[in-house]
């Protein structure tokens, strides 16, 4: 399936996970630090993240870091597919 | 020869840091001499126990053979990969639970030093060839890792693929400089932590309350009370002790061993408290139970919400804790205790709205750092076993 506009389906993806309705407009903020994200959340971000674009990221695949932002998430996404 | 409790263990320490030491400052890769020094060591290990010794070959042999499976499963995409490497896996813990099972009907069933941590080791690297972060090890490079002596009998537990990278790498003389530096300092702390921190409250531990004595119901209590908190210091400073000269000798032989504490006693929630006690226990069950589990439940819709997700993940993460010190009472109930504990402090994180209004305030996180104390420390009663039998006095 293709994914044209992936940055948006990922945006409004979080946002519909964390309740965060300006989550778009700060795409370089660090959602863990902010306690947009918990670990229980990420877990739910992966698990969204493979039942709507079928990219799949192990628990332990990734550090904290690399997937802390709305643009990681995206560009770890885009690597994937 | 026990690990970080008998002078000769020290003194063969310290010959091979002298060794490894020559080594790194010639800039020369230190990863032959660490996996032939691990071997020495373990040699002098299990040198009082043959059957041990034998035990612990066949468990290297059988967890290898288990490795090189999994790892062709994957790489040949076997169409039923998925279905052997879960039959693997149990195959894996196996040994673990047949000796935790055995030991509760013969103290000397046939076991070894250090199966509860090699145990961790090995199942991670199963794992992670099924996650396909790992496509292969070889097997030098796996038994090393699996024998690594300065965490074999106690931890911290050590990841396969940041060990594969200390491997990797050859220090330049600076950068090993460095590791030294670092490293001495981590064993100068652990050393003085065993054995002036846990020798003085190992003693406080029984001077205390039998000074108090237990003549009335009021001394009594205040013999248990000094008693549990001594004991809780008292496990602090051992374990704290050890894994800390662990992570000093990791250094000289060039790996960089995980701290495994960090002022577990400042912690302000049960929640901090698991993220720096006994560290890379709690990130390993974190990372191979806890998201394990949660992923699952949130894939199959297990539960309705979020919360009872993570509340029950929760349990069953520290229940897995329990049996793995083992397959006690005591071990079971602290298990079930921190899962329960864990559970509560997400339910009034996610729901309290007082807690999210003064989570800040100082006034709130010096109480919220009161209950979790009297939580962790009435938690190593339960370790202890005194919360269900008291000590005499």
């Amino acid at each position: 399936m293709a994914h044209e506009n992936l940055d948006q389906e990922i945006v409004d993806m979080l946002v519909e996970l964390t309740g965060e309705d300006e989550l778009g407009d700060y795409r370089d903020v660090d959602l863990f630090e902010e306690e947009i994200l918990d670990s229980l959340g990420a877990i739910e971000v992966l698990v969204t993240l493979k039942q709507r674009f079928g990219v799949s990221i192990a628990p332990t695949e990734l550090e904290r870091e690399e997937m802390n932002t709305v643009n990681k998430i995206v560009e770890r996404v885009r690597e994937r597919l | 020869m026990g690990f970080y409790t008998e002078p000769a263990f020290f003194i063969v320490t310290a010959v091979v840091v002298c060794i490894a030491i020559v080594i790194g400052l010639l800039q020369k890769p230190l990863h032959k001499f660490g996996l032939v020094a691990s071997i020495v060591m373990l040699g002098l290990l299990f040198s009082e126990s043959l059957a041990s010794l034998v035990f612990f070959l066949a468990y290297l042999v059988y967890s290898l053979a288990l490795e090189k499976y999994v790892e062709r499963l994957f790489r040949m995409k076997d169409s039923r990969a998925v279905a052997k490497y879960r039959v693997a896996l149990a195959l894996q813990i196996a040994p673990l639970a047949v000796y935790k099972v055995g030991v509760l009907f013969d103290p000397t069933f046939l076991g070894f030093i250090g199966i509860s941590y090699i145990t961790f080791k090995a199942v991670q690297v199963l794992i992670e060839l099924r996650d396909g972060l790992i496509e292969s090890m070889q097997p030098w490079r796996y038994l090393y890792f699996l024998m690594f002596f300065p965490t074999f009998t106690s931890g911290p537990i050590l990841r396969s693929r940041a060990f594969e990278k200390d491997l990797d790498r050859t220090l330049t003389r600076t950068e090993y400089l460095e590791y030294l530096y670092r490293g001495a300092g981590w064993f100068i702390l652990g050393a003085l932590y065993k054995f002036v921190g846990s020798a003085l409250t190992g003693w406080l531990m029984w001077f205390a309350p039998a000074a108090i004595g237990g003549d009335t119901p009021g001394a009594f209590a205040c013999a248990q009370l000094a008693y549990a908190f001594m004991y809780g210091l008292n496990l602090f400073f051992d374990f704290a002790g050890y894994s800390h000269m662990a992570v000093g000798v990791g250094f000289a032989l060039g790996i960089e061993v995980p701290r495994n504490f960090r002022a577990p006693f400042l912690s302000v929630d049960i929640k901090d408290f698991w993220n720096r006690w006994h560290i890379t226990l709690s990130y390993w069950l974190r990372d191979f139970v806890f998201m394990r589990f949660t992923t699952a439940a949130f894939e199959h819709s297990w539960f309705k919400s979020t919360v009872t997700t993570a509340c029950i993940a929760y349990i069953v993460n520290m229940l897995v804790m329990g049996f793995w010190h083992g397959i006690t009472v005591d071990f079971v109930a602290y298990g079930l205790y921190h899962g329960l504990l864990l559970a509560a402090c997400e339910l009034i994180q996610r729901k309290w709205g007082f807690y999210k209004k003064h989570k800040k305030d100082r006034w709130f996180r010096i109480c919220s750092w009161a209950v979790t104390m009297i939580a962790v420390f009435y938690g190593f009663a339960l370790f202890s076993g005194q919360a269900l039998h008291p000590i005499a006095v």
